[in-house]
């Protein structure tokens, strides 16, 4: 039951991973939300919580994400249907990553879809709530000052005292 | 049916969720009974406008589909 029958619908996340595919889910649910006249606050803890840093630039492997289709941003539309069989062994060699990283980058940005650090801006447009996991600071030796100034800082109380007031929460 | 905008704002070539988005700032530049033209090519934009509006309050006049185009007409309710 809320504490106030009259209060706008609240989204509680947690977001606890940082890369490139991961930061979406959270970002694009939080700014529909906000788009929805919702309240939304994002609980960032462990490897979530780089996603708050002020210089946002989030990376993807390929390694252990299995599932991850291996396609062309270019070329002929059969090309970049192609789904690349690229050996496990070759997704761990220097530069991987990165080259993983612009391909889905350029993917996502021919598809029309936003990149992280606009999904950011509309939700702290939208005035999304963006808790910092204080004990991951500690943990990893991030700082206050590391940090989107808009954001604030707490623990486990501080955001299930606020989940517990919340009409829908995830855990991604 | 098509009705007359107050405004008009185009969506197209913009994946979710940023029809929403934009719609949403958009309604709050016009006023309270005055229509909003939104134009989307995604399609997903279809269930997720019919969810905005029942979630936002204002009303769908209109859903159509033009060519590839999504077409809605949204009055702005409150």
């Amino acid at each position: 039951m809320k504490s106030d029958p009259n209060a706008p619908k609240r989204l509680a996340m947690i977001a606890s991973k940082g890369t490139l595919d991961w930061a979406y889910p959270p970002l694009i649910l939080a700014s529909a939300a906000g788009a929805m006249g919702w309240e939304v606050g994002i609980f960032f803890t462990f490897y979530g919580l780089p996603l708050l840093l002020k210089d946002l630039k989030p990376k993807v492997s390929p390694l252990g994400n299995p599932a991850m289709p291996m396609k062309m941003p270019f070329g002929s539309q059969s090309f970049q249907g192609i789904n690349w069989p690229i050996p496990t062994l070759a997704m761990a060699l220097p530069g991987f990553n990165d080259l993983t990283t612009t391909l889905m980058k350029q993917t996502f940005k021919n598809k029309g879809v936003a990149s992280i650090p606009e999904l950011r801006d509309a939700c702290l447009e939208m005035d999304v709530n963006m808790i910092a996991c204080q004990m991951t600071m500690d943990v990893f030796g991030f700082k206050k000052e590391d940090f989107i100034e808009q954001c604030t800082v707490g623990g486990a109380a501080t955001f299930l005292e606020y989940a517990a007031d919340a009409d829908v929460q995830l855990f991604i | 049916m098509t009705y007359q905008a107050d405004q008009v704002l185009d969506c197209s070539g913009l994946s979710c969720p940023m029809p929403v988005i934009k719609t949403s700032k958009a309604i709050k530049t016009i006023e309270i009974g005055q229509i909003l033209k939104m134009i989307a090519t995604d399609p997903g934009s279809q269930a997720d406008m019919e969810a905005w509006s029942r979630q936002t309050g204002n009303e769908m006049l209109a859903s159509l589909k033009e060519g590839d185009k999504f077409v809605y007409f949204i009055k702005r309710s409150k």
